[in-house]
């Protein structure tokens, strides 16, 4: 493993590494989305990390990550990975984008069975073709200066999943964006996701992340989403990056009218793992549903904040976090719902439940609802505890010996979130995955 | 089979059972009866091992092993099974997953190998039968979402499934209606057999009616204030429990 490099003033750090980036563009550098990346950095520059004293990160300390010099991935280098290596996360039956630290890799892809009219495969090559979705809605989605974070992903904002369904189109398979990270050196890698979905069509997104070797590297991930009229989207993400590693992702969605966006989000890995996602609920009749559920570990930090902004009247949000923390693991949640004044018969539900299994894990849970309107119905609920006594007793009282008993309500805890997950395949992965993690390898199934 | 000495046992410095000597022999049906508070209940959990109680004092002798050094779970697999007063709900879990594994470590411990499949299905389908209980329960998280009397049988279909040698039913007529009553007590004598006994915690005589014991013991502040035939049962049913309580005078009461 190669020495990770200890600095100090990350702003100087990673602009030295853009202007060395900047030297190899040569006449690329005058595009638009250079002039974005510029401005980014130079934003970078004056913020830095964010610290604790920033109501945000209140509860999730970075430091860690700013005293590391990563070296941003400025090109693909996946010609070592080969498909056996993707199997473990590689989804049966769906169409693959992959890509290796965040470089989109076409060998190890397969999309071809797509309909006609779906664009889907590298930004950097929509951007290069000019796609018509890139001009309307990169960068537009996500606030530029949203977290230091998105500044950081927009300086280095060179490729990620492109994908684009045109108008009335349903797809049956889901689309997997399969995010590999590999090599020995501290990488900072930065993907950058648009997904445009058209009116009334619908599909299946599922985001995974994995690693091939345990080390120090950050995946600083930004996805944008467009939600046409009516559409309907289902997006599952899988974290299980590196437990050494660092995860911070954004993800913002902007739904039109009548359009449905179910959101599952597992986290299992990473040092730091902090996952944001907002909403924008833009039309009438939406439903947007929200869940995630938090497996940490050791000494593991998830941090999961939510926004839905509840911007026209007659939409629903849902919203169920579980977290199960373990050993000296820290848990955070943040929900914010927005209710704007003009977003009269909203009905939002927001639920976080965290079961804690030793005495030494952690969890923060905020609920931040601010409503302008007279006419909603808005709920939110809270609890942190552990595994019901009665309910072990009752199962050992058939047979059950204690410690399959805490297995079997464990999982049965984290079933809740899985089993909402509706492709079977992935579901079923989710399953194994989940009870591999909570039974700490023994098989809990049988 | 079962052998209770002077059993005293207490929750936090609260004394629940003070001093319980009874036995129960292969074969035989006891009732155990009493006035809410006098601690039926507690001496129902404190066999299946609920560790909530303190046992301070006494023995019991299970099978001739001391059942107090057992864990919950080696008492179940020894053969004893207590029917809950409250059934507990356990989201996420099916009822068949639960019964499964129950059965299976219960096996095990038997020397018998896992049943496959086809086998547990066959079984359980024919203890439905026993308790008139509705197959779609069979797939429902465990008891989440029961009606008061689908909880009481889906425990008279545990027990069916699981064949104890010593089933400890608690209050398992409370919330029940004549007929599911009637449904969950022909369960218990369908399972009634030479080699094993049952324990029935009831406050009224009439699951007596159906279930009849071979002896009524009767608890007043934690001990075993009388105990007599089935005809004692029916003194109850008349009188009450007052007349059995040490600090009334007796007379003054039904003078």
């Amino acid at each position: 493993m190669k020495t990770v490099k200890a600095i100090h003033q990350p702003g100087e750090w990673y602009k030295s590494r853009f202007d060395a980036f900047e030297r190899s563009l040569n006449g690329d550098s005058k595009t638009a989305l250079h002039e974005l990346r510029r401005e980014a950095i130079g934003r970078f520059q004056e913020t830095g990390f964010p610290t604790n004293r920033n109501e945000e990160w209140k509860f999730t300390n970075v430091s860690p990550i700013a005293q590391i010099g990563f070296e941003p991935v400025l090109r693909y280098a996946g010609e070592g990975v080969t498909l056996e290596q993707l199997a473990p996360l590689a989804l049966p039956g769906a169409h693959r984008l992959v890509f290796v630290n965040g470089f989109f890799s076409k060998p190890l892809s397969s999309t071809s069975a797509l309909p006609e009219g779906i664009q889907c495969g590298s930004l950097a090559s929509a951007v290069r073709s000019s796609h018509e979705g890139v001009g309307k809605y990169l960068g537009k989605l996500v606030k530029f200066d949203e977290t230091p974070f998105v500044l950081l992903n927009t300086a280095f904002l060179l490729d990620g999943a492109f994908l684009f369904i045109p108008d009335n189109i349903v797809l049956e398979e889901p689309i997997q964006f399969l995010f590999l990270a590999t090599g020995d050196a501290p990488a900072l890698i930065t993907p950058r996701n648009l997904v445009v979905i058209g009116n009334r069509s619908q599909a299946t997104i599922v985001e995974s992340y994995g690693f091939t070797q345990s080390r120090q590297y950050l995946t600083n991930v930004v996805t944008e989403m467009y939600l046409g009229e009516g559409a309907v989207v289902e997006h599952d993400k899988l974290q299980h990056e590196s437990t050494s590693a660092y995860h911070v992702a954004m993800m913002q969605v902007n739904l039109s009218g009548h359009s449905t966006l179910t959101s599952n989000s597992i986290a299992l890995g990473g040092s730091i793992a902090r996952n944001n996602i907002t909403t924008i609920l833009d039309g009438e009749g939406i439903e947007c549903t929200l869940n995630g559920l938090s497996l940490g570990t050791g000494s593991q930090l998830i941090d999961n904040h939510t926004t839905i902004d509840h911007a026209k009247p007659h939409c629903e949000s849902h919203q169920l976090y579980k977290a199960i923390l373990d050993g000296s693991s820290r848990g955070v949640f943040n929900g914010k719902i927005f209710v704007r004044q003009d977003a009269q018969k909203t009905d939002a539900k927001q639920t976080n439940k965290t079961l804690l299994l030793s005495d030494d894990a952690t969890m923060d849970t905020k609920p931040q609802l601010e409503i302008f309107a007279d006419d909603v119905k808005c709920t939110h609920g809270a609890t942190i505890g552990q595994l019901d006594a009665e309910q072990i007793f009752y199962l050992r009282s058939r047979g059950i010996d204690e410690s399959k008993a805490r297995d079997i309500l464990t999982f049965a805890f984290a079933s809740d979130v899985v089993r909402r997950v509706h492709h079977e395949a992935l579901r079923d992965r989710l399953e194994i995955l989940v009870h591999e993690r909570l039974s700490g390898g023994r098989a809990i199934g049988d | 089979m079962l052998e209770i000495r002077d059993l005293h046992a207490r929750i936090g410095t609260t004394e629940i059972l003070n001093g319980i000597t009874l036995s129960v022999n292969a074969g035989e049906v006891h009732a155990i009866m009493g006035p809410n508070g006098s601690g039926k209940s507690t001496l129902a959990q404190v066999l299946a091992g609920r560790d909530t109680y303190e046992v301070t004092n006494g023995s019991v002798l299970y099978n001739g092993k001391d059942l107090l050094d057992m864990d919950p779970e080696e008492r179940a697999r020894e053969g004893l099974f207590l029917a809950f007063q409250y059934p507990v709900e356990i989201p996420g879990v099916s009822n068949t997953y639960f019964l499964k594994s129950a059965l299976n470590a219960i096996r095990k411990h038997r020397g018998l190998d896992d049943l496959d499949a086809v086998e547990f299905l066959q079984l359980v389908k024919e203890k439905m039968r026993l308790v008139q209980l509705d197959e779609t329960l069979l797939s429902r998280p465990v008891n989440e979402g029961f009606s008061g009397g689908e909880k009481k049988r889906n425990e008279i279909f545990h027990m069916a499934v699981l064949e104890p040698k010593l089933a400890i039913l608690d209050e398992t007529d409370s919330g029940l209606d004549i007929d599911a009553l009637r449904i969950v007590a022909d369960g218990v004598n369908k399972l009634r057999r030479k080699d094993n006994a049952v324990i029935v915690v009831t406050h009224y005589q009439r699951l007596l009616n159906y279930i009849v014991p071979d002896f009524v013991h009767v608890m007043v502040d934690g001990h075993i204030a009388k105990s007599g035939g089935k005809e004692l049962a029916l003194t109850l049913e008349e009188r009450g429990y007052d007349w059995l309580k040490e600090d009334v005078e007796p007379m003054s009461v039904h003078a």
